[in-house]
């Protein structure tokens, strides 16, 4: 669709058509705050030194900075010796061009339980085999849990319970090295790496160590490999060398929908060889 | 307010508890550890370390001492036995002979040996001396908390001590924030350590200021931050406690250190390192053992880590899973000369916050707990696994897990942060919070007493039906034993393997002759 048909000035969901009810503006998009473009939101920091009018200026002279304008220090707490909490509040002057971004995403099309076990048996006549590890120093297995369990996760019912998947969760403090191994030596098909420690961008480097690792060993396109994590996304993902990321929220049949989605299109291009060494 | 739960049964459970540690004791009597034997060590004074440019990192004494007998096949008599050889032989305290060896001066094996009952006298009167030091540094932290306001109240009419965490990675930047809390009103502070280390078989040297979600849990540390909180538990005429782990593959070590630096809280389950760290079964149990004799000892209390079944496993269906554990756990405490009052069991408020009635069994599980631990100091673990990122709601259910936790009178009430499930607190979330928990345990200190409980209500049969789950669960552990019953999935849906995990290498069968001083007086309670 060209720009210009594009429709950028709309009227907000249920407004009576009346004139003083301002349009959504894409081409510069403000918060929503009690009106329309009126760009009002609310920020809390701490500043080291003690609670004072010059401390509640200084808060207001770093929201003027921040892009704030109408600035309303509401609340200035003294957490203790030489600390001041501050809540504000203003109008962001600033605004954004929703129609210039663009973003990385999963291509696929949720599909639920029932249609991916159906489709995995119809088309592929096999269990895809997942393996799945909180890798690295990380010892925190929620998020690998909550995708793998039976159980699942919001009702969701996790990888272990599908018929279409050979799920296998390895558990937490996985090395990379051991987790190649491990995809090598089972024939697996995609890899699922969770990380939710993010110190020091560790996350980052021990996804990129993983990828290297696999490149190394020319085992970049054998597997398709995922990562997920409170401070994980699609494009950190694509950036670290994945092929696919998931941030909060994702349910188990996201990560199924994708898995199933991307076995059938490498199988379709036929790229590499997905026929298991018997 | 009291829940009708039946007597007979929670009795019964304690009752199969027993029976179910009993192999457990008769395991852990016939080895040690290497962990157990530095411990001894460190008891000893042997507290230095050396740089090796190996691992980059310091590497302590007490592991090239363990290291080097065990490289002989000697450990199996116990390094109090070699220790003690050492020092009649050489004249010199333990500290300069592990110098030694760790410099090649000396090998223990290479020296001539005295008689068994002269090595036997020395290594006693070696015991005799580091325990003394145990004693003299619990005694000086009762006198200190006599001199000021203790929060801790041991029947429980007041509100939970308030616990919150400091996880900046860096010890000194960690002053700086628990100090910080401390004056908002915080009781505990716990130094989060490094994800990294209940996994590495030795422990980190000196003060640190990195690690990944905390850092490490190290002798000085531990000694620059009780320091701190003194300085604030004066300055506020308040007794400010510290936490760290007791956990992991240097268990009883961290144990020690800290009972030699006067901690008052330790993480120290006895299971937790089996099911989330994947640690051998024998060595977590008999590691626990000694950790909680010396807990014992320095009148430390121990936190136990039954939330944790409860983020894997679903919180309203598993409520079972924790109470038969906090029943094993209570167990091995009283098998470690522990008393009630200092067993911080482990539980949480975990339960899907969406699930019709949900605060309803959230308070049944609270109060179930306080009436069948009825003087145990219970750490009340906040919600974790539902959080997501809307700090808002975030902080909204950690109001409701703060009301729930003072109208059930819980021990210790570890507080929720908004920001739980995004990052480890800023020093404002922590303010948030503990101003939150502040206003309900004051405006809410006497609900509990207000309050009974409607006959045959939600609440009441809920607590019943899981203590008789609980019932099941333990006969059933007691049938298979707990060594198959945790490889069949009995606690958090994970299975481990009696020979399995990490750690196993370090455990050994002890020798007819094995000699242990400081066990003997500790099991004696000879201090």
């Amino acid at each position: 669709m060209s720009e210009d048909k594009l429709v950028t000035k709309f009227l907000p969901y249920g407004a009576p058509n009346h004139p003083s009810v301002k349009m959504v503006d894409l081409k510069n998009l403000r918060p929503y705050g009690d009106a329309m473009n009126d760009g009002r939101g609310q920020v809390s920091f701490t500043l080291p030194v003690n609670p004072s009018p010059e401390a509640e200026e200084a808060a207001r002279e770093i929201m003027r900075k921040m892009g704030f304008a109408d600035i309303k220090v509401v609340a200035m707490e003294r957490p203790s010796e030489g600390f001041s909490f501050f809540v504000c509040y203003g109008a962001m002057s600033h605004s954004v061009d929703f129609t210039k971004i663009h973003v990385l995403k999963v291509e696929t099309e949720f599909k639920d339980f029932y249609t991916i076990n159906e489709t995995i048996k119809k088309e592929i006549g096999r269990k895809i085999i997942i393996a799945g590890a909180t890798t690295g120093f990380d010892a925190h297995t929620v998020g690998i849990d909550a995708i793998f369990n039976m159980k699942g996760y919001k009702g969701d019912y996790g990888l272990e319970r599908y018929s279409g998947f050979d799920a296998r969760n390895l558990g937490a403090q996985v090395l990379n090295e051991e987790l190649l191994d491990y995809a090598v030596k089972n024939n697996v098909d995609a890899i699922l790496v969770s990380q939710i420690v993010d110190e020091k961008d560790c996350h980052i480097d021990n996804l990129k160590a993983l990828m290297q690792l696999a490149e190394k060993k020319g085992m970049r396109d054998r597997f398709i490999f995922i990562c997920g994590g409170p401070r994980l996304n699609h494009p950190l993902a694509v950036e670290c060398g994945l092929d696919a990321g998931f941030g909060p929220g994702t349910l188990p049949s996201h990560v199924a929908s994708y898995v199933l989605d991307e076995f059938l299109r490498r199988k379709n291009a036929q790229k590499k060889p997905l026929k298991k060494g018997s | 307010m009291k829940l009708a739960l039946d007597r007979k049964k929670i009795a019964l459970c304690r009752k199969i508890a027993v029976k179910i540690s009993e192999d457990v004791r008769e395991m852990i009597d016939a080895h040690g550890t290497v962990a157990t034997e530095r411990s001894v060590l460190r008891l000893m004074g042997v507290d230095g370390a050396k740089l090796n440019p190996k691992i980059n990192q310091y590497y302590p004494l007490a592991n090239v001492v363990v290291d080097q007998i065990e490289a002989v096949g000697a450990l199996p008599r116990g390094v109090s036995y070699w220790m003690a050889n050492a020092c009649l032989q050489t004249g010199k305290a333990p500290a300069e002979i592990a110098e030694a060896m760790s410099n090649g001066e000396l090998h223990m094996g290479k020296l001539a040996q005295a008689k068994p009952v002269e090595i036997e006298k020395k290594a006693k009167a070696l015991a005799k001396e580091g325990l003394k030091r145990l004693v003299l540094k619990r005694n000086e932290r009762n006198k200190l908390i006599k001199s000021l306001k203790d929060p801790q109240d041991k029947t429980f009419r007041k509100p939970p001590v308030k616990y919150v965490i400091v996880a900046s990675g860096n010890i000194f930047e960690d002053v700086v924030q628990a100090r910080s809390a401390a004056q908002a009103g915080a009781d505990v502070i716990a130094v989060i350590r490094s994800t990294a280390q209940s996994l590495l078989d030795y422990m980190p040297h000196g003060a640190t200021t990195e690690g990944f979600g905390g850092t490490y849990a190290t002798q000085e540390n531990f000694k620059i931050m009780r320091k701190a909180l003194d300085e604030e538990s004066l300055k506020l005429g308040r007794y400010v406690r510290l936490t760290n782990y007791s956990s992991g593959l240097c268990m009883p070590e961290i144990a020690t250190v800290a009972a030699q630096e006067r901690l008052d809280f330790l993480l120290c389950d006895s299971l937790y390192g089996i099911l989330f760290r994947d640690i051998n079964m024998k060595r977590t149990l008999i590691d626990q053992h000694f950790s909680r004799l010396v807990c014992a000892l320095s009148e430390i209390y121990i936190n136990t880590g039954e939330d944790n079944y409860l983020t894997t496993a679903d919180a309203v269906e598993n409520g079972h899973q924790v109470l038969a554990s906090q029943f094993i756990n209570e167990r091995f405490a009283i098998q470690a000369n522990m008393k009630e009052e200092y067993m911080g069991l482990g539980h949480a408020m975990e339960m899907n916050p969406f699930h019709t009635d949900v605060i309803l069994l959230e308070i049944a599980r609270a109060q179930m707990t306080r009436d069948i631990f009825p003087k145990a100091p219970l750490k009340y673990m906040p919600p974790t696994r539902h959080m997501e990122g809307d700090i808002f709601f975030s902080h909204t259910y950690d109001a409701i897990f703060n009301l729930v936790s003072v109208m059930t009178n819980q021990g210790v009430h570890l507080l929720g942060m908004p920001t739980e499930a995004i990052h480890t607190p800023l020093l404002g979330d922590r303010f948030m919070a503990l101003k939150s928990c502040n206003y309900i345990f004051n405006g809410a200190e006497h609900l509990g007493e207000e309050l009974i409980f409607k006959k045959n209500g939600k609440i009441e049969k809920w607590s019943q039906k899981v203590l008789d789950d609980s019932v099941k669960l333990l006969k059933y552990i007691d049938k298979v034993g707990i060594f198959t019953a945790i490889e069949k999935k009995v606690f958090a849906e994970v299975s481990r393997k009696l020979d399995g995990g990490k750690g196993y290498k370090g455990v050994f069968v002890r020798d007819k002759n094995y000699l242990n001083p400081f066990l003997d007086m500790l099991e004696r309670r000879q201090y």
